[in-house]
């Protein structure tokens, strides 16, 4: 396996939907190139991070209010 | 067990069917429950679109106004959340393009940049990289990153990776196809690690130091 075909399994690899095989053949790649082994480490990490921080958060009294505000205006038929 | 739960999710009803259907029938308590259940996913999906605090507000109400207005419209052949992600991501759109006017801004232009195609940053990452940044710190470095990518890279990513949504209601909320998805994804995800790495990478000399790089893969 290349590292460009390495790359283009890499979602796969990620996201588990891979068959048994192929990973085999990730695994063993990986092995052997720690450019690869790097990228997918830290790609998955990189997801891992964006998931448990969330951005733009929503305060709670700005949340109430646009709540309020759409429930009014729908009640009122829009 | 798996075949056995899976076989009868298949029949299982999606909570939102239930409760469409009563607002439908002039419930607004039921809207009351979609609305309170989404807003926090459409303010964030308006906000990486626009990348203005107050066209998201503006956008999260009318979309969740169209929705309610336009609910006669709405199949119950797709699900109620990814609708409503499309006419979010539609008003975000149309809000960006009378903030710029004449250019035009689209989620399924086909961009050709190979930026982040072909990783160049190989330098491996300090282990939890994000524990080195305090909360507020670590905030404005993904917003940051995040920020610089094109508005379809930023929402697929957001739905997928973070929402968790399966490619296939990603494709339908944004109007995709299923390998322009998986296209933007994996440039998604391969920009944004090469602009953490520039935040996260080991710093040389720091290889043998601190009680962090002691502690075992697990």
């Amino acid at each position: 396996m290349t590292c460009t075909e390495f790359i283009a399994l890499l979602d796969d690899v990620i996201d588990d939907s891979i068959a048994a095989e192929t990973r085999a053949e990730v695994e063993k790649h990986m092995h052997k190139c720690e450019h690869c082994e790097v990228v997918f480490n830290t790609t998955r990490k990189t997801i891992e991070i964006y998931r448990s921080h969330e951005l733009y958060e929503l305060p709670n009294d700005l949340r109430d209010r646009l709540h309020a505000a759409i429930m009014a205006r729908c009640k009122k038929g829009c | 067990m798996t075949t056995i739960q899976s076989i009868a999710g298949q029949d299982e009803q999606h909570p939102d069917v239930a409760l469409v259907a009563r607002v439908r029938a002039g419930d607004d308590s039921a809207y009351d429950t979609l609305v309170r259940k989404y807003e926090r996913q459409i303010f964030r999906i308006a906000q990486h679109i626009t990348q203005n605090r107050e066209d998201a507000e503006d956008v999260m109400q009318d979309a969740f106004l169209k929705a309610y207005e336009k609910l006669e419209q709405f199949q119950g052949n797709s699900k109620f959340y990814t609708w409503l992600v499309r006419i979010a991501v539609n008003e975000s759109l149309m809000r960006l393009r009378k903030r710029r006017t004449g250019k035009m801004v689209s989620i399924d232009e086909d961009l050709e940049t190979e930026e982040g195609t072909v990783p160049r940053d190989l330098a491996d990452w300090a282990p939890d990289p994000e524990q080195n940044y305090t909360q507020s710190e670590l905030g404005k470095i993904l917003e940051k990153t995040i920020k610089g990518l094109p508005p379809g890279f930023k929402v697929v990513f957001e739905l997928r990776d973070v929402q968790g949504l399966s490619t296939e209601d990603t494709a339908e909320a944004l109007g995709l196809s299923v390998p322009a998805v998986k296209s933007r994804l994996l440039r998604a995800r391969l920009q944004l690690r090469e602009r953490l790495s520039r935040y996260f990478r080991k710093k040389s000399g720091s290889r043998e130091t601190g009680p962090r790089v002691v502690r075992a893969e697990s």
